[in-house]
């Protein structure tokens, strides 16, 4: 990968908006099938420009409007927003009160720094590949949900450039749902609670919930791996200390006593183990819950997600196809057939596609003839770049919208008796 | 005037109060409330049951009851959200005696979109349903009926995890099916009153409605205390020490503002002059007593006698129209004309802060138990049964035996309990009605309790008249 220098950025913008960027297939996703008047007319989008110059209430009137101006103003950052009752850069002439945000995709953020304090290995806006095992396992516990216990069917997952990842449910339904029922979904999903003040984030009461036993199913699969050999949170005694402060402290000592005996966290573990069944078994012990290992690896493993993000339907969240100005990586979408295999660190930046652009242009000048029109030059373009790959995942996605929105359609014409 | 003969909207709000007064007094949904209510209800002649043919008319009448109801109770905060709950509570103990055979059909004709699964559904997924629902331990689900619904219909099941997701769905049991049906009902009772609230105006230059409505929300089922059945009785150095004994904490604290500051404004001269009124004072006496109090405020005689006597007769029904006002009831005290700086009218339990109606309290030496029993009723808008508790405390008994509605009942029953059952009481007031003589049985007693109520709507139908024939 060619390193990332964020004072090319302009440069490289520009190529990526004027070549590389999928207008067409970001179109055709939030129109919607243009189904209903308007709708990508009343998109907000806001841009932040250079010098964080940051604008708000940005909307266009079709693909090509969008292009125009994605081209001249070179966002370093693209949000997408609400659609509103009116079109967003008119909202100055509308009635006081009358603006109001009416649907949006139900979108989840999840961030690493919201970890810090159960990875061993970074912290802050560092990720490694030791620790990405968090957003895949998120991923999968989320997506798990999403899909079986709240029948959402269009689920789009998005790399967000640098530290985490982002969801879009963009079920025609999910759109309409009201703050409340978004709020009531993401607390469905919690189970980690409590900020730097509270040590023992996880309790589980007597009965285990669906969710919540299969979340902890997915867990499993990754635990050993994950924790006990790469966070190795039972290395020393830094380490384990910080998870015999989870357990109860009648069993503390003896713990203490074992864990030193062992030679590593897998055996540590065991040891976990034992005594943790054996605490439940024993006594109405009020501080000694039934499931106590299940809390650790909860705590250490479950999603963590800002319901700030989640529950407003004005809210703002980060483009797909946006370039991340830090990093210079390409927020991509995620093939959930190949989340194991997903490596942050492979994502294409916009600096090493903009190069294989140059690369492949100059040799194919060489046969291309005038007469080639713009936009036919474009639509190959992305895809002779590493872009290509995510761009059709992009397009897996959109298919299945256009599927279902047919069915839909088919539906209400039957019902209607139209022929 | 033809519509008075309408005026059958009293049963649904005597409906209602009952429903109320009993909600306090005795924890909802356990038999006791339940069969209570029943009585209560079967002797208002309600139709609670589910739907038969032949109560029809009986059904009708009380639709349009709710309807007005919904007009009178629309207009502010306070009488909404009292209005909902007696709704809400109403509806959660019809629901509740509905027999299982009828509960899909009152879904269906709701239309709510609830749909019992079947048997093999509910095998299916016995054990996920068990495991999501806190009410269900180690218990088959044979017996149960659950339902599904779109799971945005149960979001204060679903958020907490407390029941079971599949594909959209939630799978609820019948319990918990109650207390979606009652959200959706409060939500769309409340949206209702919101918009009725927006179209009074029009509504309010009826003026064939507007009496109706305003004494409606301020209306009172009980006994109204305006009979000067123990006329002369009282005089007027036992006031003091009356006071503190036998009168409610409102009462208590108008006449201590009026002996220390030698002045009462205007809301606490009628709440107060027309309590006195109500046990007993004659005009003469009331005249007395008012000016041997302003005068000690460096009052000029002659300006008492020209600006308050006057009204003091007024209220005596001796001027003017001569309408024999009568004392306020608690309900009229909490919801209108609250207190200002500088006033000392209202209803203590209702218009103290809490801070203060501790001291209060302390400073009348009511135990720490008891003073924190009456904060947490006030804490839950039970204003009259702090006042009840009240009672318990001074008069050293555990049941007051009554539900207290009206200042000069609680004067009645305190004065019942000092004197060993030779009471001042009051008959109620209907000549031509054939009324048996009150028993001196606790008025707890389901049938003087409905003697009263009834005695009392013929006694609003009558001053409504009289108001319309003028």
């Amino acid at each position: 990968m060619e390193t990332f220098d964020p004072t090319e950025l302009p440069e490289l913008l520009k190529l990526y908006y004027r070549r590389l960027f999928p207008y067409s297939q970001y179109y055709r996703w939030l129109n919607y099938g243009g189904v209903i008047k308007n709708y990508f007319q009343h998109r907000e989008f806001s841009f932040t420009l250079k010098d964080d110059i940051y604008i708000r209430y940005q909307s266009f009137n079709n693909q090509s409007d969008l292009e125009k101006e994605m081209q001249k103003m070179n966002p370093y950052k693209i949000d997408i927003g609400a659609v509103y009752s009116h079109r967003p850069n008119q909202h100055n002439t509308v009635k006081l009160g009358a603006f109001q945000a009416q649907e949006k995709e139900l979108v989840f953020d999840i961030d690493m720094t919201d970890y810090d304090d159960v990875r061993r290995c970074c912290s802050s806006a560092d990720i490694c590949p030791k620790c990405w095992t968090l957003m895949t396992m998120a991923i999968r516990i989320i997506d798990r949900a999403l899909e079986e216990d709240f029948g959402f069917k269009h689920r789009l997952w998005v790399y967000s450039g640098r530290r985490g990842v982002h969801c879009w449910v963009c079920d025609e339904s999910v759109r309409k749902l009201s703050s409340a029922v978004r709020s009531g979904i993401v607390e469905y999903l919690s189970l980690v609670k409590g900020g730097q003040d509270v040590k023992k984030k996880v309790h589980l009461s007597e009965k285990i919930h669906p969710f919540i036993r299969k979340s902890i199913n997915i867990i499993n699969k990754y635990f050993e791996d994950y924790a006990l050999v790469n966070q190795d949170i039972l290395e020393n005694k830094e380490s384990w200390d910080k998870i015999l402060a989870l357990v109860p402290e009648t069993i503390r000592d003896e713990l203490q006593q074992n864990f030193q005996k062992s030679h590593s966290s897998l055996q540590r573990w065991e040891h976990l183990k034992k005594a943790a069944s054996k605490c439940q078994n024993n006594i109405k012990n009020d501080k000694c819950g039934p499931w106590l290992e299940w809390e650790i690896m909860l705590q250490y493993c479950f999603p963590r997600l800002d319901i700030n993000v989640s529950k407003g339907i004005n809210h703002l969240l980060k483009s797909p196809f946006s370039v991340h100005p830090k990093t210079g990586r390409i927020s991509v979408p995620i093939d959930l057939h190949k989340l194991d295999e997903f490596d942050p660190f492979t994502v294409p930046t916009i600096s090493f596609i903009c190069h294989e652009l140059d690369a492949i242009s100059t040799n194919e000048d060489k046969k291309e003839n005038e007469a080639e029109s713009d936009i036919k030059h474009r639509t190959r373009d992305y895809k002779k770049t590493s872009l290509a790959p995510y761009v059709k995942v992009f397009e897996c996605f959109l298919e299945n919208l256009d599927k279902s929105r047919k069915g839909e359609l088919l539906k209400k014409s039957d019902l209607q008796k139209d022929f | 005037m033809e519509f008075t003969g309408k005026l059958r909207r009293m049963p649904w709000l005597a409906v209602l109060k009952s429903v109320e007064n009993l909600g306090v007094s005795y924890v909802k949904g356990t038999e006791q409330y339940q069969s209570k209510l029943e009585n209560e209800l079967r002797k208002l002649k309600f139709s609670y049951r589910e739907s038969l043919e032949d109560e029809y008319e009986p059904r009708r009448r009380d639709h349009i009851s709710h309807f007005i109801l919904r007009l009178a109770y629309c207009q502010s905060e306070d009488l909404r959200r009292w209005f909902i709950q007696q709704e809400m509570d109403l509806l959660r103990f019809r629901f509740g005696i509905l027999p299982k055979d009828k509960i899909q059909d009152f879904l269906k004709d709701s239309h709510l979109q609830f749909e019992a699964i079947s048997d093999k559904e509910k095998t299916l997924r016995e054990k996920e349903i068990i495991a999501s629902s806190p009410n269900f331990i180690g218990v088959k689900l044979e017996q149960e009926s659950i339902y599904k619904i779109p799971f945005a219909d149960a979001l204060d099941l679903f958020r907490g995890r407390k029941v079971y997701l599949e594909d959209g769905f939630a799978y609820v049991p019948l319990k918990d099916i109650v207390a979606i049906i009652l959200n959706e009902f409060r939500a769309k009772l409340s949206k209702a009153l919101a918009l009725t609230a927006r179209s009074l105006p029009a509504v309010q230059s009826d003026e064939r409605l507007q009496p109706l409505l305003n004494h409606l929300s301020h209306s009172y089922t009980g006994q109204d205390y305006s009979t000067q059945g123990n006329v002369g009785k009282i005089s007027l150095d036992q006031i003091d020490s009356l006071s503190t004994k036998s009168f409610p904490p409102c009462m208590r604290q108008l006449h201590k503002a009026l002996r220390e500051n030698h002045h009462l404004r205007h809301g606490g001269r009628m709440q107060y002059g027309l309590f006195l009124k109500g046990i007993g004072l004659t005009l003469e006496q009331a005249l007395q007593f008012w000016k041997q109090e302003f005068i000690k405020g460096k009052m000029d005689p002659d300006k008492f006698d020209k600006g308050y006597s006057y009204n003091i007769r007024h209220s005596f029904g001796k001027e003017g129209r001569r309408t024999d006002y009568t004392p306020f009831s608690c309900l009229k005290i909490i919801l209108s004309n609250p207190p200002s700086h500088g006033d000392y009218h209202g209803c203590p339990f209702r218009h103290s802060d809490p801070e203060l109606l501790k001291q209060k309290l302390q400073s009348y030496k009511i135990s720490p138990g008891g003073i924190s029993q009456i904060l947490d009723l006030v804490k839950g808008t039970h204003y009259q049964v702090a006042c009840q508790k009240y009672f318990e405390m001074i008069h050293n008994v555990d049941d007051c035996g009554f539900s207290l509605n009206h200042p000069n009942q609680f004067f009645c029953e305190s004065q019942r309990i000092l004197n060993g059952g030779k009471d001042i009481k009051k008959e109620p007031i209907q000549p031509e009605t054939s009324q048996p003589k009150p028993s001196i049985q606790k008025t707890k007693d389901a049938s003087s309790a409905l003697a009263s109520l009834n005695s009392s709507m013929e006694m609003d139908m009558k001053e409504l008249e009289d108001y319309f024939n003028e």
